[in-house]
């Protein structure tokens, strides 16, 4: 507990595309174990912030950090491959859809990350791909193919490839946003188990309700700016600025 | 890249690309006509002719046609059909691309929207009236791109025909390669000559297709 | 007019079937290789560098323009003008392979720009390199999706094959026609060949529904 550095830090983040500035000088910094969650309306920037961390999105201006090493340095093109697949390997990022892949089954979706990148043997990452896939409660599609899979279903082998990694940090981009209603209690179930483990995470959502339960600290994002953050208590039961008022009386009683 | 020999035999090559624009030329209009006529009985509700067409279509394109070639030429003469090189291969290769046009053609009818068929149908029309006034002029247009691939490959099968002795660009390359020693000369001015032809087919297939859309 | 007469062909059976199983052989090392190459080649003209990528699409522009026959005349009897003496084998399995490869790429370089971004995402947030991301993830997917094309062009091989009789490859139709020397019987001989490639192809289509049937349920 006396380890005070971020495990997240993230400084002045901007990226334009174009005319289109999408993020406008952004910070956002993570304690090991803590739980942020990213909402605003879309087109707010929320994704591309979090796609930023594992740069998924190059950034015009600032600076990505993960536990004290600098995500975006500047390199030769050949070192900055290596540097940056290091680093991706310790971060898990669970996409909204999925993307899982479809030639692979369950088991190699899960084993390809750790055979090939960590040379794990294949028994040993079979073994990994069962506690995994027991975490997210689909041991028994081990074998399955993801075409077989319900939404929820590929969501959490998703989140169990993800966690295969052994990752410091889970980034979540809108994970639920494309299920059925009735598929999102199954993944949120697993967010909520991680989240007790004090996995580190950062979940960009639109689901309020899962924010607040879920969350040490919430941000509403909107226009590529940060409007306001704080504690989810805080933050939902009175928000002190009139855009995030709006935002969330438009979410919350539609 | 010895230019003053390619210059020497360009006038050769040009004599014998001619040849080669000929055979292809022969070769689809056959290959048109008995396209259409499979496909006809392709499409037929008498079983018979729909086995036929089927039959047609499946041997043509299950064999080489280097043999549909070499079986007209040299066995002909056995079943009483003498032809001269020429003819035996713009024949063979007419039929033999009839068998790839029928199924563009036949492909080009079925992407035909059903409820065309259904909604003249309900006006009454008989069902030859359907076709030929409602479904064919649609279809047509859809044919136009896959016939198109199918006389592209026609251009470039008649290098096929260079097997019977028929003098056109490729049997001439042949022979130039095995007389000048200058296989990559050769190969240019042939290629080139190639490239030509097939360019210029493409841009009429362009053309046609494009003059179809303006229709509508 | 002589009539015809198939009895002439039984003694040749063993001739037809050693001509067959080169015809088969040289079709499917041709096949495997034309497949391989045509991954390298479409790999080249998306991602490759210039110096690597334009040799490679006028390559392919040139062998795409140009008839099979030709390129096997250049292949077998230019090269040895040039000093590179390839046996009449070697030079019809490179001429196929190669014509072929340039087909497949073509095929397969639509395949690799269809296959989800969102895949090549998932695998690069694994930490898998650009190169490994390709062959791990992307490949594989397009060339499950272009089975059914590459497949047809597995079956147009086979056919075109009989091509490389011309460089004097004792393959099936090489081997009618030195039955046809001894009988001077090309219709009985060219059209027993011609069952014999349409059996063969007949098992190859059988075949390829096969593996895409299972690919298919595999998904």
């Amino acid at each position: 507990m006396t380890d005070v550095r971020p495990m997240i830090d993230v400084r002045g983040a901007r990226k334009s595309y174009g005319a289109l500035e999408v993020l406008k000088g952004i910070d956002l910094s993570v304690q090991r174990g803590q739980i942020v969650a990213v909402i605003g309306p879309s087109g707010s920037g929320k994704s591309t912030l979090l796609r930023s961390i594992n740069h998924l999105e190059t950034l015009n201006a600032g600076e990505v950090w993960l536990d004290g090493v600098k995500v975006n340095q500047k390199l030769g093109r050949a070192a900055f491959e290596r540097h940056i697949n290091q680093v991706r390997q310790q971060m898990g990022m669970v996409f909204q859809h999925f993307n899982l892949f479809p030639h692979l089954s369950v088991s190699d979706n899960i084993t390809i990350g750790p055979i090939k990148l960590r040379g794990m043997d294949k028994a040993k990452a079979r073994e990994l791909a069962l506690v995994m896939l027991d975490k997210v409660g689909l041991a028994e599609k081990i074998d399955a193919y993801p075409a077989r899979l319900s939404g929820g279903q590929k969501q959490r082998v998703a989140i169990a490839r993800a966690l295969a990694m052994q990752p410091k940090v889970m980034l979540f981009d809108e994970a639920t946003s494309a299920l059925d209603p009735e598929l999102v209690d199954e993944v949120n179930l697993v967010m909520k188990q991680l989240a007790r483990e004090h996995m580190t995470m950062v979940i960009v959502t639109h689901e309020m309700r899962f924010a607040a339960e879920v969350a040490d600290r919430v941000l509403f994002m909107a226009d590529g700016t940060v409007v306001e953050e704080g504690a989810p208590d805080e933050l939902f039961r009175c928000p002190k600025q009139e855009r995030t008022r709006l935002f969330l009386r438009k979410f919350l009683n539609p | 890249m010895d230019f003053a020999l390619i210059l020497r035999v360009l006038p050769v090559f040009v004599a014998a690309a001619w040849t080669t624009i000929g055979i292809s030329l022969i070769s689809l209009v056959i290959g048109l006509a008995v396209a259409a006529v499979v496909t006809t009985a392709r499409l037929s509700q008498v079983v018979a002719l729909r086995f036929l067409g089927a039959a047609y279509v499946s041997i043509f394109r299950g064999t080489p046609a280097l043999i549909q070639i070499f079986l007209l030429y040299f066995g002909g003469p056995q079943v009483g059909i003498q032809l001269e090189p020429f003819a035996a291969g713009a024949i063979a290769l007419g039929l033999n691309i009839a068998a790839y046009m029928a199924e563009s053609m036949r492909g080009g009818i079925l992407a035909v929207d059903r409820g065309q068929m259904e909604a003249a149908r309900s006006l009454g029309f008989g069902r030859g009236r359907t076709m030929a006034w409602i479904v064919l002029p649609q279809a047509a247009r859809l044919m136009i791109r896959p016939l198109g691939v199918n006389a592209v490959a026609l251009v470039k099968g008649t290098a096929l025909v260079a097997t019977i002795s028929v003098v056109e660009l490729t049997y001439t390359a042949q022979r130039f390669i095995g007389s000048t020693y200058k296989p990559f000369e050769i190969f240019a001015v042939t290629a080139v000559l190639y490239m030509i032809m097939i360019y210029g087919l493409t841009l009429l297939i362009g053309a046609l297709d494009r003059a179809y859309a303006e229709e509508r | 007019m002589q009539g015809l007469d198939f009895s002439v062909v039984p003694p040749y059976w063993a001739l037809l079937g050693e001509g067959l199983w080169w015809t088969v052989l040289i079709s499917s090392v041709s096949s495997l290789v034309s497949v391989v190459a045509g991954v390298g080649f479409a790999l080249l003209v998306l991602y490759g560098v210039p110096v690597a990528q334009y040799p490679v699409r006028f390559f392919m522009w040139l062998f795409m323009g140009t008839p099979l026959l030709l390129q096997l005349f250049l292949i077998y009897f230019g090269l040895v003008q040039i000093g590179i003496d390839i046996p009449a084998v070697g030079a019809g399995i490179i001429g196929l392979s190669l014509h072929f490869a340039v087909y497949n790429a073509d095929i397969l370089r639509a395949g690799i720009v269809a296959v989800d971004t969102g895949q090549t995402e998932a695998a690069r947030s694994l930490g898998f390199g650009r190169w490994q991301t390709l062959f791990n993830i992307v490949v594989p997917q397009a060339l499950r999706s272009t089975l059914p094309a590459l497949g047809s062009m597995m079956v147009a091989l086979l056919k075109e094959s009989s091509i490389v009789s011309m460089i004097g490859i004792t393959e099936l139709v090489h081997s009618a026609q030195l039955a046809i020397s001894e009988t001077y019987r090309p219709f009985e001989f060219y059209l027993t060949v011609a069952a014999l490639y349409y059996i063969v192809n007949l098992i190859l289509e059988a075949g390829l529904h096969g593996i895409e049937r299972k690919v298919g349920l595999s998904r």
